[in-house]
């Protein structure tokens, strides 16, 4: 299982802070995000618009980057420092 | 897998909720050598008003684990690419209200110069790459922040 995180103001538009996902075996962060977004139609639109940035496993991730079963994917809206 | 979280068993990176003494942090940094010439601080507070609206307070929310490894990161690069002894690095996060303190940086070194150097460098970083948001409860509403550095 796969947990994926939602902060700060995604948190709100959202409206949730986590969800998890089965996996049959690992994928990339971009087909997450296409099973994601059977989910949460509006979760390519929040990341574009919103700058957000992916990390899994706690480091900045990109479309290509391997997600494995007990894996923790997180959405980083743009922090308070700005920049992204 | 997800990394264990290390906050608390690093010594001088701290995220806490409760407010900070910068008296005490400062004779903690000064303890860890006598060659210690100078400490620059930054010591960042919570203002009244932002982009003309009134503040009432501050909620600032982090990614636990992941902003401890980055303000790690930050401490690590600094203490290589400068000339400098320690470098302590601690943020609140939580409802802050105006006038309180939010975050402070010490660096120790022999000398001022590379130390005001590093201090300046590691804020601009803490600010760039660590996953820390702030919401302000302002008299129009609520916004979550993006400042420029």
């Amino acid at each position: 299982m796969v947990t994926i995180r939602f902060f700060a103001v995604l948190k709100k538009l959202l409206d949730r802070d986590s969800m998890h996902l089965q996996l049959t075996g690992p994928t990339t962060l971009k087909t997450l995000i296409d099973r994601i977004e059977s989910e949460i139609p509006s979760i390519r639109s929040v990341i574009r618009e919103g700058r957000t940035l992916i990390a899994v496993n706690q480091e900045i991730a990109q479309d290509e980057t391997v997600v494995s079963d007990g894996d923790e994917v997180a959405f980083l809206p743009p922090f308070a420092g700005g920049q992204h | 897998m997800v990394p264990k979280e290390t906050g608390s068993i690093l010594e001088w990176i701290r995220i806490q909720e409760e407010d900070f003494s910068v008296e005490e942090e400062t004779n903690r940094i000064k303890e860890r050598s006598k060659r210690i010439g100078g400490i620059v601080t930054f010591l960042g507070t919570a203002r009244d008003f932002s982009k003309g609206k009134d503040i009432n307070r501050i909620d600032f929310e982090y990614y636990p684990g992941m902003a401890e490894k980055k303000l790690n990161e930050i401490r690590e690069r600094a203490l290589q690419d400068y000339d400098i002894i320690e470098v302590s690095i601690l943020h609140r996060v939580g409802r802050i209200e105006t006038g309180e303190n939010i975050v402070l940086i010490l660096v120790a070194a022999e000398h001022r110069k590379d130390a005001f150097r590093a201090c300046e460098w590691c804020i601009d970083e803490l600010k760039r790459i660590t996953p820390i948001w702030k919401r302000e409860e302002t008299t129009q509403g609520e916004v979550w922040v993006v400042e420029h550095p």
